[in-house]
């Protein structure tokens, strides 16, 4: 008996299992990280809006879910609520979790965006009879970018590696699928170093995009010029 | 009448800036607004096109009532153009679509005929080459002249200035009042808040000195100048004009 299999090891790397959780492990990034910057823009709206109702939900919004554990939520959101009556499947409950999780925290960084915009800038928008939305996205947005893209990624980042939560509700991702293989061969070591190395294989891709992307609206705003058609 | 401002009180809480504010801007006048800080000059430009609301009064651009809720304000502003103190261009974008952008996306005009006004306006404030360029890579003068082009671009009906060369280096402040000067001449209707007294001189057909909210004196540019009759706008003149 050995300390260390090598060959499991090399197996496990390159097993269709594991690699089926890593691509899972991507897409559910993807996709929570999409649908929570869609819903953080809007409460990040709501949190700015002059309705007194709005701001107060999306207050609440933010306060329930980064108040609470993230590990819970998407137990509650799949055991909890079918007592209501409200039954997800484990891949829409674990989307859900984390996507509502996601867009309290993005909520705040976009916010934080849109309110790093001078005031001038949108009198000055107002002035030249742009509505309010179209200087949102011309003017306020456009701005808000470059201070959101920093902590957007490193909120991309802790992502990847918080999609593992959803292996408490039995969401197949690379978590889940390593510790399936642990059950079945008892390599523990061996498959948590694989684990191990495609988190840190997606998270060092994921800087290297990052700083791409930095680069690209950081320091030349040349690029974002007024090539969209009406 | 152009713009017609009648009984205007704005409060910010219960602070009273504007006090009953009775004035108009005839078409192809040049009305400057002049005044202490914190009078309520630049408050009462900024109400013409609603960009500072008001509790009581009425302002009328055009014969529109601007205090109305039915008024389509983006279209309204879109016809007045404006001028501000820290010029508030767009630092995203360059100088041409700066100037291009709400042509573009406000008045509906296509990409050929938004350049052909910028490049014209451009020539105009002797920015031609500069075109490509970002605000950042201009001057305040020079920025304060395309915030004037893109506020001609939309073809305004009058023009409000609020503190124009207020923010400039005093080498700058001439080529700005140069070029709205050679406005003025051509008739553009305009409102202007300014401490440059030389300059409203040789261009205002209408003096307004404001006071503590209040107009205090509205009169003939020759008139305001050579005889104050009342004691405050004389002390403010005195104030300076002396240095």
């Amino acid at each position: 008996m050995s300390f260390w299999r090598w060959s499991g090891f090399f197996d496990y790397l390159t097993n269709p299992f594991i690699l089926g959780g890593v691509a899972t492990t991507i897409w559910l990034t993807c996709v929570a990280l999409i649908c929570g910057l869609v819903l953080g823009f809007f409460i990040a709206l709501m949190r700015r809006s002059g309705m007194a109702a709005a701001r107060g939900m999306a207050w609440f919004y933010i306060w329930l879910f980064r108040g609470t554990p993230l590990l819970v939520q998407p137990i509650v959101i799949y055991t909890a609520l079918p007592q209501l009556g409200i039954r997800f499947s484990v891949v829409q409950a674990a989307l859900i979790g984390l996507a509502l999780n996601e867009a309290a925290y993005l909520s705040e960084i976009i916010r934080a965006g849109i309110e790093a915009v001078p005031e001038g800038q949108t009198r000055a928008a107002r002035a030249l009879g742009m509505t309010e939305r179209q200087i949102m996205r011309y003017i306020v947005m456009p701005q808000a970018f470059k201070v959101i893209i920093p902590p957007l990624g490193n909120s991309v980042n802790g992502l990847l590696k918080t999609t593992s939560v959803t292996s408490v509700i039995s969401m197949e991702e690379l978590l889940r699928r390593t510790q399936v293989l642990i059950q079945e061969q008892f390599m523990v070591l061996e498959l948590f170093a694989v684990a191990a190395i495609y988190y840190l294989l997606l998270t060092t891709l994921w800087d290297f995009i990052q700083r791409r992307i930095e680069r690209r609206f950081g320091h030349s705003s040349s690029s974002v010029a007024l090539t969209e058609k009406r | 009448m152009m713009i017609e401002i009648t009984g205007v009180t704005k409060y910010y809480g219960q602070f009273e800036v504007l006090k009953n504010c009775t004035t108009h801007v005839d078409k192809g006048e040049v009305v400057v607004v002049c005044g202490p800080s914190g009078s309520g000059k630049s408050t009462l430009i900024k109400c013409v096109n609603a960009l500072e609301p008001f509790q009581k009064g009425s302002i009328r651009v055009d014969g529109i009532e601007v205090s109305d809720p039915a008024t389509d304000l983006p279209d309204l502003r879109s016809r007045v153009g404006m001028v501000f103190q820290n010029f508030e261009l767009f630092p995203h974008l360059s100088i041409e679509a700066n100037i291009m952008l709400a042509q573009r996306i406000v008045l509906g005009r296509t990409e050929d005929a938004a350049r052909r006004q910028t490049i014209e306006l451009l020539d105009r404030v002797g920015l031609a080459d500069h075109a490509t360029k970002f605000p950042a890579q201009l001057s305040g003068g020079q920025q304060q002249r395309v915030a004037i082009a893109r506020a001609l671009a939309m073809n305004p009906l009058a023009m409000l200035f609020d503190e124009p060369t207020s923010a400039l280096d005093p080498e700058m402040i001439s080529e700005v009042l140069d070029v709205m000067t050679g406005l003025a001449r051509e008739g553009m209707t305009m409102m202007i808040v300014t401490h440059e007294m030389g300059f409203a001189r040789s261009v205002a057909t209408r003096m307004i000195f404001i006071d503590r909210g209040e107009i205090v004196e509205d009169r003939p540019t020759e008139d305001f100048f050579s005889h104050q009759q009342n004691p405050r706008t004389a002390a403010f003149l005195g104030k300076i004009l002396h240095h």
